[in-house]
């Protein structure tokens, strides 16, 4: 075990909005870690930030001890809440690209998801659903042998069978020394892959534990937890 | 009659809930299998990893629920051959008798619950059986 991610007092401003606000926690390999909060609370600039998408306005953050930069991007796997793929793309071609773009892409790992959800690498992007394209893209991302993968919002536009089998293919291919951060608002539907949470509200972090620690001492599913601390 | 002493019973299913620790649960699970014969003395059990794909956990949690069982006892590490059941069948028979006590005491409390005495729950309880054994 070793620590992927530190983060130190990090802080991030829009203008006169901080939308996070002081925020240290370290990320150990190994662990399955959801990131919650409600809209607006930091998840995605906190994410953004770890994929140096965003600078921070003060803090540090640091991905194996290194500043977040190329040789952070080698080892982490981010899906980004919105895509960027070329949507006259067919499936074929994104998976060249992936392959040319990270050394650490496994093609016949993707071709295989590809394969079990009756997705044709020869399909056009542009001719999908919307949860077909989240499928393709999610299965690009897991097929690199990262380190650490970040996954904003993985699962929202999924069905719920396709969403088993994803969340199956995370528990079987993701290597027992990486780490996976999630975000998302599905929380029942993924807390028994979680093994820790990190709550952020306004831009701070208001809990971060293991989630059968929650479960004993709360006796409440994290989803329940979660709507009791956010309670509007 | 299906020939049941030779065929293996097919393990329970996975029933996890969020609001209990998912760790006691597999535990509860996997001593249920053991008491019921799905996995007999002396089985090998799958990996921390196969196992939590099948019930859809994290690894982590499958470890830890493995951990706890081999810290009672009911399951052993044979050093890089894997985990295996236990083959003190005193220790199962003792696990099974347990697992009877706390089911016999749930039922007792929800028939206390519902406002029966000792003695009508006794009674209820005779009638039910010599009804379904009739």
């Amino acid at each position: 075990m070793s620590t992927l991610v530190t983060c130190k007092e990090l802080t991030k401003s829009y203008g006169k909005n901080t939308a996070l606000n002081r925020v240290s926690f370290e990320i150990e390999s190994g662990h399955i870690i959801g990131l919650l909060g409600p809209n607006g609370s930091g998840k995605t600039t906190l994410i953004k930030l770890l994929n140096g998408l965003l600078t921070p306005t003060s803090g540090e953050l640091y991905v194996k001890k290194l500043p977040v930069g190329i040789e952070s991007k080698k080892i982490i796997s981010y899906l980004p809440d919105q895509t960027y793929l070329n949507m006259n793309s067919t499936v074929q071609e994104v998976l060249d690209y992936f392959g040319a773009f990270y050394a650490d892409f496994d093609k016949n790992r993707a071709l295989e998801m590809l394969n079990s959800l009756q997705i044709s690498p020869k399909d056009r992007l542009k001719s999908m659903s919307k949860g077909t394209k989240e499928k393709v893209q999610l299965i690009l991302v897991m097929s690199r042998r990262a380190e650490l993968y970040v996954l904003d919002e993985p699962i929202a536009g999924v069905d719920p069978a396709a969403r088993d089998y994803i969340l199956q293919t995370i528990l079987t291919n993701y290597d027992p020394e990486a780490s996976i951060l999630l975000s998302t608002h599905l929380i029942s539907d993924i807390e028994t892959i979680l093994d820790q949470v990190i709550f952020l509200k306004d831009g701070e972090i208001c809990l971060q534990a293991s989630v059968d620690d929650i479960r004993m001492q709360h006796q409440k599913s994290i989803d329940a937890l979660f709507r009791e601390v956010f309670k509007c | 009659m299906e020939n049941t002493q030779t065929m293996k019973k097919p393990e329970s299913e996975w029933h996890l809930t969020n609001d209990r620790p998912v760790f006691i649960q597999i535990m509860e699970k996997l001593k249920r299998d053991i008491v019921t014969g799905s996995y007999r003395p002396g089985d090998k059990l799958p990996s921390v990893r196969e196992l939590a794909a099948e019930a859809a956990v994290n690894p982590n949690t499958m470890q830890r629920a493995f951990s706890e069982l081999e810290r009672e006892g009911l399951v052993y590490t044979k050093r890089t051959n894997g985990r295996f059941i236990t083959e003190d069948l005193s220790m199962i028979s003792q696990l099974k008798e347990q697992m009877a006590l706390d089911a016999i005491s749930q039922f007792l409390n929800s028939m206390q619950q519902l406002g029966f005495s000792g003695k009508e729950t006794l009674a209820l309880l005779k009638e039910s059986l010599e009804e379904e054994t009739a």
